[in-house]
C-alpha cells in the first residue's frame, strides 16, 4: 500500500504574529505520503489543519508566519529551498485544490489562460501547444466541450465544474503530490461525490500522493489510506483509516465519529436511531493553548490527573495495520474498553458528554462560520 | 462506500445557521459599540488622537476668540501695515495694518460655525431621506434617491455657487450652500447602511413582533447605521471648512470685514510677493483643521466600521483561512 | 437621461431665482426705457417662464444655447473658447494624479503598515486636506516669485507655443494633480490590498507563477476596476468642479466663466455651462460603463 515517500514532514511547526500576540497554529506536525498513497488530515476549523499545507508551499505570508521543522518533497526540504526554486517546485513538484471554486480562480481572466500560464510557468511550451495540453486536460477532468471551455470566464461555469478546472490547473504539471484542501467543502453532496471520484482516478492513474484535508469524516472513510486527527495544531491520533475510524483512542476522535450518523449502526426495537452527538465547545485559541492535553477543555472523559498539567505524547495504542502504527496522544488509554464495540464508537463519548445536548447544532466539526 | 460520503447534519457548513430562531444567540442584536470602548481605540491610535486634541484646542479657540484675540481683529492701524512676522505680530501684519494671528483666532470660530452648520445640516436632511428611502424600498427610494443623484451630478463647488447666486452671499447662506451639497453624500451612506441591517434577523424579529416602523428605525436600524455616518460627519466636516474657505476665496462666502480664512487668502494674494505672511497663514490655519477632521475620520472609521478593519490585515485570505483562533 | 432632464428643469428654475434683473445689470446705469424694452424682448425675458423652458430646451437640443447678455457674443462660441484650456488642465492633471496614486498606492498596499505605507498615507491625507488655492498661491510664490522659473497664471493654446503652453501648464496640473491623486492613492491601496488578499493569488502562487506575473496579471489587473472608476470620477470633477484653481492661475476655463456669468447673472452663460457640465458627467460615466465592460468579462452578456 505505501510506495515510496513523496513527502516526509518531520516536526513541522507553524507560529503567526496576530495582533494578540503569537499563536502557535502548527505545533510538531510528522508524517508521510508515500506514492499513490492518500493521507487525510481531519480536524475542525481552526485546527491548523489548512495552515499546515500552506507552510509546506510557502504560501503563508512570509512576514507573519514562522515555519520550522523539516518537510522532504522527493528527498528536497521545502522549507529551507530558495524562493526560486520552490517556485520550480509549485506546480510539477506539488499541485493544490482549494476550498472555495467561487473564489479560487481569477474571474477576470478566461479558464485556458489560467491554466496555459500554469504550464508554460515551467515549461517552454509554445502558446498553441499549452492550449491544446490545457483542452486534453479539461477533458481528463471532464469537463463537456473542453475545447469551448477555455475560452470561457469561471463565472459562467458552475461550482462543480469551477473545481475540475482548479483540479486541472493542480494536475497540469504531473504533480508528485495533490494537496486537496476541503476541496468538496463548497459543493454539492453529488458534485462531492463526483469530485472525489476523479480525484481518485488521477491518482490511480498517475500514482500521485494526495493529502486529503478535510472535517468530513465520510470522505475519509472513503477515500483515505491514513488518516491523521488534528486538534489545536497538534497530531491527537494517526493511524490507518481502519485503526483510527474502528478503533478511535482519543476522545477527540471519538467525539468526532460520535457526530456521525453510522448507517451501518443496528437500529433500535422501535426503530430508533441512535444519537447523534456533538464535541461541545470550541477550539482552544491558538494564542493561548492549555498547558496538558491540549483536548482538556472539552474532554468528556478526563481520566487522568496529568490530562490537565501534563502534553500527552503521541504514543503507539494499538497494534497497528498494513505496517503502519496507530498512535494517539492522551492519557486515557488505560481502561479505555469501549473501543472494542467496533461500530457504535460514538457510544463512548455519548456516555461521557454530559453538556451535549445544550449546545446542539452550535458546534459540530467546523461548525463555526467562515 | 467510496466516493459517496454520508451527509453529516452537524458537520455539513450551512447547518448552524440554516435553521435561525432556534439558537437563542442568532436573534441578539449585535452589541453596540460603546463609547467608552470607542475612545479607548481612539486613544490607542496616535494619529487620531493628536488630531482629537489639536481639534479640541481649535474649537477652544473659536470659543474664546474674543478673549485670544487680543489685539482688535479690525482695528486698523496704517503705520503698522504689512509687517514681517515678529514677537508683537506673530503672523505679521496685513495691508490695513491689521493682526493676522487675531484674525486666524476670530476665523476660527466663523469657519468653524459655517462648517457645523453646514455638516448639521446634511447631517439631519440626509440621514432622514437616506433612512426613509432605504428603509421602505421601492418608490420611495426611486424618487428620493434620483432626486439625490441629481443634486450629485451636479458640481459641488458650482452647486455651492448656484444656491449662492439665489441667496445672496454671507456666512449663513454659505452654509447652507455646503449642507446642500453634502445632503446626498449622507443620505447614500445611510441608505446602504439601512439596506445592510434592514434584514438583519433583530430587525425581522422586531417586526414579527410588532413594533412600529419609527420604532425599530430608531432603536434598531440608525444604531447599526450608526458607524459610517459618523465617519461621514467627520470627513464631512474637513471639506466643509475646505468649501467655506473656497468659497470665501471667490468672494461668494463670508464678507468683508469679517476675517474668514478664505477671505483672508484672498486679500493676502495680491501682496503675495511683498508680504507673504498674509496669505501663507490662513492657509495654514484651514490646512491644519482639515487635517485634523480627516485624521480624526480615518482613526473612527478604523475603529468604527468592522468592514474596513478586516481589510488592514494584508496578510491576506491564508491566515484567514484555518488561523481560526485569531479572531 | 433623467438625471440630464433633471439638471436642466433644476438649472433653469436656480437659475430663474436669482434674484436681480439681468437685463437691468447688462444696460449699465443709463439706458432708455425702449432699448430696456428692446433687450427685454431680444432675450424672450418677457414670455412666461415656462415657454422660455421650452424654447431653451428645443434650442438647447440643436446645440443653440443662447446668446449671452453681457457680451453678445452666442453661449456656444464663449464655450468653446474656454473648452480647450480645460480639457487640457483636467488630462493634464488626471495624468499627474494616476502618476503619482498608481505607484504611491502600489506600494503602500504590498507592504502594508510599513514606513513606506505610513508615509503615503500620510502624504496622501495632506493632499486631500490642503487647500489647493492656497497651495496654488505657495507654488507661485516659489516658482514664479523667489525662483522665477515659471511663468505664474495664463494659458498658451499648444500650437503657438509649445514650451510656454508647457510651463503655464505645470503649476495648475500640479495642484490639481496632488489633490485628484491623494483621493486616487487611497483607492488604488484598498483595491490592491484586496486583491492581494484573495483566493484567487494564492492559486496564482500555488500554480508556481513568477511573482511578477501574479502581481501583473491576477493583482494589478483585477485592482484596476475600481481604478477606473475613481478615475472617472476625478476627471468628471476635473472637468468642472475646479473653478478656485482657474482664478488663482487665471486660466481662461470653463469654471471662470461659470463663476463669471453667476456674478453677472447672465443667465444663458450659466444655464449652457452647467448644462455641459451635467453632460460630462454623464458621458465620463458612460464611459466609465464602457470600460468596464471590456475589463470585466462578468459585466459582459
Amino acid at each position: 500500500m505505501t510506495g515510496e515517500p513523496v513527502l516526509e514532514v518531520e516536526d513541522l511547526r507553524v507560529r503567526l504574529r496576530t495582533p494578540r500576540g503569537p499563536a502557535d497554529v502548527v505545533n510538531g506536525l510528522t508524517y508521510r505520503v508515500g506514492q499513490g498513497e492518500t493521507v487525510a488530515v481531519v480536524g475542525e476549523s481552526g485546527s491548523g489543519k489548512s495552515v499546515s499545507v500552506l507552510a509546506l508551499l510557502g504560501l503563508l505570508p512570509a512576514r507573519v508566519a514562522t515555519v520550522t521543522g523539516r518537510a522532504l518533497l522527493q528527498g528536497e526540504d521545502l522549507l529551507t529551498m530558495s524562493p526560486s526554486r520552490l517556485r520550480q517546485v509549485r506546480g510539477p513538484g506539488a499541485g493544490m485544490v482549494f476550498q472555495d471554486p467561487m473564489t479560487s480562480l481569477n474571474p477576470v481572466l478566461t479558464v485556458g489562460r489560467q491554466i496555459v500560464e500554469g504550464l508554460r510557468a515551467h515549461s517552454d511550451m509554445s502558446k498553441a501547444v499549452a492550449r491544446r495540453r490545457a483542452a486534453e486536460l479539461l477533458g481528463e477532468v471532464g469537463l463537456p466541450d473542453p475545447e469551448g471551455a477555455l475560452d470561457r470566464y469561471p463565472h459562467e461555469l458552475s461550482g462543480g465544474m469551477r473545481q475540475r478546472v482548479v483540479i486541472a490547473i493542480a494536475l497540469s504539471n504531473s504533480p508528485a503530490l495533490l494537496i486537496a484542501d476541503e476541496a468538496t467543502t463548497a459543493l454539492d453532496v453529488t458534485v462531492q461525490a463526483q469530485i472525489i471520484d476523479l480525484i481518485a482516478t488521477l491518482q490511480a492513474d498517475h500514482g500521485t500522493g494526495v493529502i486529503w484535508i478535510t472535517h468530513d469524516l465520510g470522505v475519509v472513510a472513503g477515500i483515505a489510506d491514513r488518516v491523521l486527527v488534528m486538534y489545536g495544531g497538534r497530531c491527537v491520533e494517526d493511524g490507518t483509516v481502519d485503526d483510527v475510524l474502528e478503533h478511535p483512542a482519543h476522545p477527540y476522535t471519538r467525539g468526532l465519529l460520535g457526530s456521525l450518523p453510522d448507517l451501518a449502526a443496528p437500529v433500535g426495537p422501535d426503530g430508533e436511531v441512535p444519537d447523534l452527538t456533538t464535541v461541545p465547545g470550541l477550539p482552544p485559541p491558538p494564542t493561548d493553548l492549555p498547558p496538558g492535553c491540549v483536548f482538556w477543555p472539552r474532554c468528556p472523559v478526563r481520566a487522568d490527573p496529568r490530562c490537565e498539567t501534563e502534553q500527552p505524547p503521541l504514543a503507539v495504542v494499538g497494534p497497528g495495520s498494513g505496517g503502519l502504527e496507530h498512535r494517539a496522544a492522551t492519557w486515557c488509554t488505560e481502561g479505555e474498553a469501549p473501543s472494542a464495540g467496533s461500530p457504535a464508537a460514538g457510544a463512548s463519548s455519548r456516555a461521557g458528554g454530559p453538556a451535549a445536548g445544550a449546545t446542539s447544532g452550535a458546534d459540530g466539526p467546523e461548525g463555526g462560520g467562515r | 462506500m467510496t466516493g459517496a460520503p454520508v451527509p453529516e447534519p452537524g458537520s455539513s457548513p450551512d447547518t448552524p445557521a440554516g435553521a435561525p430562531g432556534t439558537s437563542p444567540a442568532a436573534t441578539l442584536r449585535p452589541a453596540r459599540p460603546r463609547w467608552q470602548e470607542t475612545l479607548g481605540l481612539l486613544a490607542r491610535n496616535p494619529t487620531a488622537a493628536i488630531a482629537s486634541l489639536l481639534l479640541i484646542a481649535i474649537v477652544l479657540i473659536a470659543i474664546f476668540d474674543d478673549t485670544l484675540a487680543a489685539e482688535g481683529p479690525n482695528d486698523i492701524d496704517v503705520a503698522e501695515r504689512l509687517q514681517s512676522p515678529s514677537w508683537e505680530h506673530p503672523f505679521g501684519t496685513d495691508d490695513l495694518g491689521r493682526d493676522i494671528l487675531s484674525r486666524i483666532i476670530l476665523g476660527a470660530s466663523v469657519s468653524l460655525r459655517v462648517g457645523f452648520l453646514a455638516v448639521g445640516f446634511a447631517l439631519v436632511v440626509g440621514t432622514l431621506i437616506g433612512l426613509l428611502a432605504g428603509y421602505y424600498g421601492r418608490w420611495v427610494d426611486d424618487v428620493l434617491m434620483r432626486f439625490m443623484d441629481m443634486l450629485f451630478a451636479f458640481p459641488a463647488v458650482l452647486l455651492a455657487i448656484a444656491v449662492l447666486a439665489v441667496r445672496g452671499p454671507g456666512s449663513g447662506n454659505t452654509a447652507l450652500a455646503i449642507g446642500i451639497v453634502y445632503t446626498p453624500i449622507f443620505a447614500r451612506v445611510t441608505r446602504a447602511s439601512v439596506l445592510g441591517v434592514r434584514e438583519e434577523v433583530y430587525v425581522r424579529a422586531s417586526r414579527s413582533v410588532g413594533a412600529s416602523d419609527w420604532r425599530i428605525l430608531t432603536r434598531h436600524i440608525l444604531p447599526n447605521a450608526a458607524p459610517p455616518i459618523i465617519v461621514q460627519t467627520s470627513i464631512s466636516l474637513a471639506f466643509a471648512v475646505l468649501a467655506e474657505a473656497a468659497l470665501s476665496f471667490l468672494g461668494l462666502g463670508t464678507q468683508p470685514p469679517n476675517p474668514s480664512w478664505g477671505l483672508m487668502l484672498a486679500e493676502g494674494r495680491s501682496y503675495i510677493e511683498l508680504a507673504w505672511w498674509i496669505a501663507f497663514f490662513p492657509g495654514m490655519a484651514i490646512f491644519l483643521t482639515v487635517l485634523c477632521f480627516n485624521l480624526l475620520g480615518d482613526g473612527l472609521r478604523d475603529v468604527l466600521d468592522p468592514r474596513q478593519r478586516t481589510q488592514m490585515s494584508g496578510s491576506g485570505a491564508a491566515v484567514a483561512a484555518d488561523a481560526g483562533g485569531e479572531k | 437621461m433623467v438625471v440630464l432632464a433633471g439638471v436642466s428643469v433644476i438649472v433653469f428654475s436656480l437659475v430663474h431665482l436669482v434674484p436681480g434683473d439681468p437685463v437691468r445689470l447688462a444696460l449699465g446705469t443709463r439706458f432708455s426705457q425702449e432699448s430696456y424694452d428692446a433687450l427685454r424682448e431680444r432675450s424672450g425675458l418677457d414670455q412666461p417662464l415656462i415657454e422660455q423652458f421650452f424654447g431653451w430646451l428645443g434650442r438647447a437640443l440643436t446645440g443653440d444655447l443662447g446668446v449671452s447678455f453681457r457680451s453678445g457674443e452666442t453661449v456656444t462660441s464663449l464655450i468653446a473658447e474656454r473648452l480647450p484650456a480645460t480639457l487640457t488642465l483636467a488630462f493634464a492633471s488626471i495624468l499627474v494624479a494616476l502618476l503619482i496614486a498608481v505607484p504611491l498606492g502600489t506600494i503602500s498596499a504590498l507592504r502594508p503598515r510599513s514606513i513606506i505605507d505610513r508615509f503615503a498615507t500620510v502624504i496622501s491625507q495632506f493632499g486631500i486636506s490642503v487647500p489647493d488655492f492656497w497651495m496654488g498661491i505657495v507654488l507661485i510664490l516659489v516658482f514664479a516669485g523667489t525662483l522665477g522659473w515659471l511663468p505664474s497664471g495664463g494659458f498658451v493654446p499648444i500650437g503657438e507655443d509649445p514650451l510656454e503652453w508647457l510651463q503655464r501648464l505645470v503649476m495648475p496640473a500640479v495642484v490639481t494633480g496632488v489633490v485628484s491623486g491623494s483621493v486616487i492613492t487611497r483607492f488604488v491601496r484598498s483595491s490592491m490590498l484586496e486583491a492581494l488578499g484573495s483566493d484567487h493569488v494564492r492559486t496564482a502562487q500555488a500554480k508556481g507563477l513568477p511573482t511578477r506575473q501574479v502581481f501583473t496579471w491576477h493583482v494589478l489587473r483585477n485592482a484596476l476596476l475600481p481604478l477606473v472608476t475613481v478615475t472617472g470620477v476625478q476627471l468628471a470633477y476635473l472637468l468642472s468642479g475646479v473653478v478656485v484653481v482657474e482664478i488663482v492661475f487665471s486660466w481662461p476655463g470653463l469654471g471662470q466663466l461659470a463663476l463669471q456669468a453667476v456674478q453677472a447673472r447672465d443667465y444663458p452663460v450659466l444655464q449652457g455651462a452647467v448644462l455641459l457640465f451635467a453632460l460630462v458627467f454623464l458621458v465620463i460615466n458612460l464611459v466609465v460603463d464602457l470600460l468596464y465592460t471590456a475589463i470585466d468579462p462578468r459585466i459582459r452578456r
